[in-house]
């Protein structure tokens, strides 16, 4: 096998390694999300201790999740990192413009119920799938 | 840009995969470049032009 081939071989071998280890990560993250959302309420009636130690185990393992992140896109060449970083731009722009806006629309009681978070995660996330379609797209 | 890529790597009979390899990116990168649709950057400017044995201004062209 040639030095090239090899090095080939490593990197998509270390990129699967990288997805892999972040799909692990953002798995912990849901789960100690969801200990640190129901556990309270469920398991120990809202005992203080426990409930700052599973906010506080649910920020670590989200800090793990950002550098496993951040690993997983280091992996990538320059042109897989560019469709990312611009699908991530679109997603932070349209996540603040909307988001304040939907804050506001509360405020200013155009809508009747509160804002929540979720909504604005969903829209993100969407927004980010629509990112990377479309940069696929553009350098296809 | 304009680029030489596709006839430098025709001539080596080699596909979008061989070169892929060879310059250490996805074969997506290289069908990119090769239709002008990505600009390298430097580094990988120079990568291809030592793969090739020539000089980055041989394969990239302004347009």
């Amino acid at each position: 096998m040639s030095d090239s081939n090899k090095d080939s071989g490593d990197q998509a071998a270390r990129n699967k390694k990288n997805t892999a280890y972040l799909g692990y990560w953002t798995l912990a993250w849901l789960v100690t999300m969801a200990v640190a959302a129901f556990a309270p309420k469920l398991v120990w009636d809202y005992a203080t201790l426990p409930t700052i130690l599973a906010v506080l185990v649910n920020l670590a393992v989200g800090f793990g999740m950002i550098m496993a992140n951040k690993r997983h896109l280091q992996g990538f060449d320059e042109m897989q990192q560019k469709i990312f970083l611009d699908a991530s731009a679109l997603t932070l722009g349209v996540g603040l413009v909307c988001g304040l806006s939907y804050e506001l629309l509360e405020d200013i009681k155009l809508i009747p119920f509160e804002p929540e978070i979720s909504h604005l995660c969903i829209l993100m996330c969407l927004t980010f799938m629509v990112g990377m379609i479309a940069g696929h797209r553009k350098y296809r | 840009m304009k680029n030489r890529l596709k006839v430098l790597r025709a001539e080596r009979d080699w596909t979008q995969a061989k070169l892929a390899t060879e310059l250490k990116v996805s074969r997506q990168t290289v069908n990119a470049i090769e239709k002008g649709k990505f600009d390298p950057s430097l580094p990988l400017a120079f990568k291809a032009a030592r793969l090739f044995g020539m000089s980055i201004e041989e394969i990239f062209q302004d347009e």
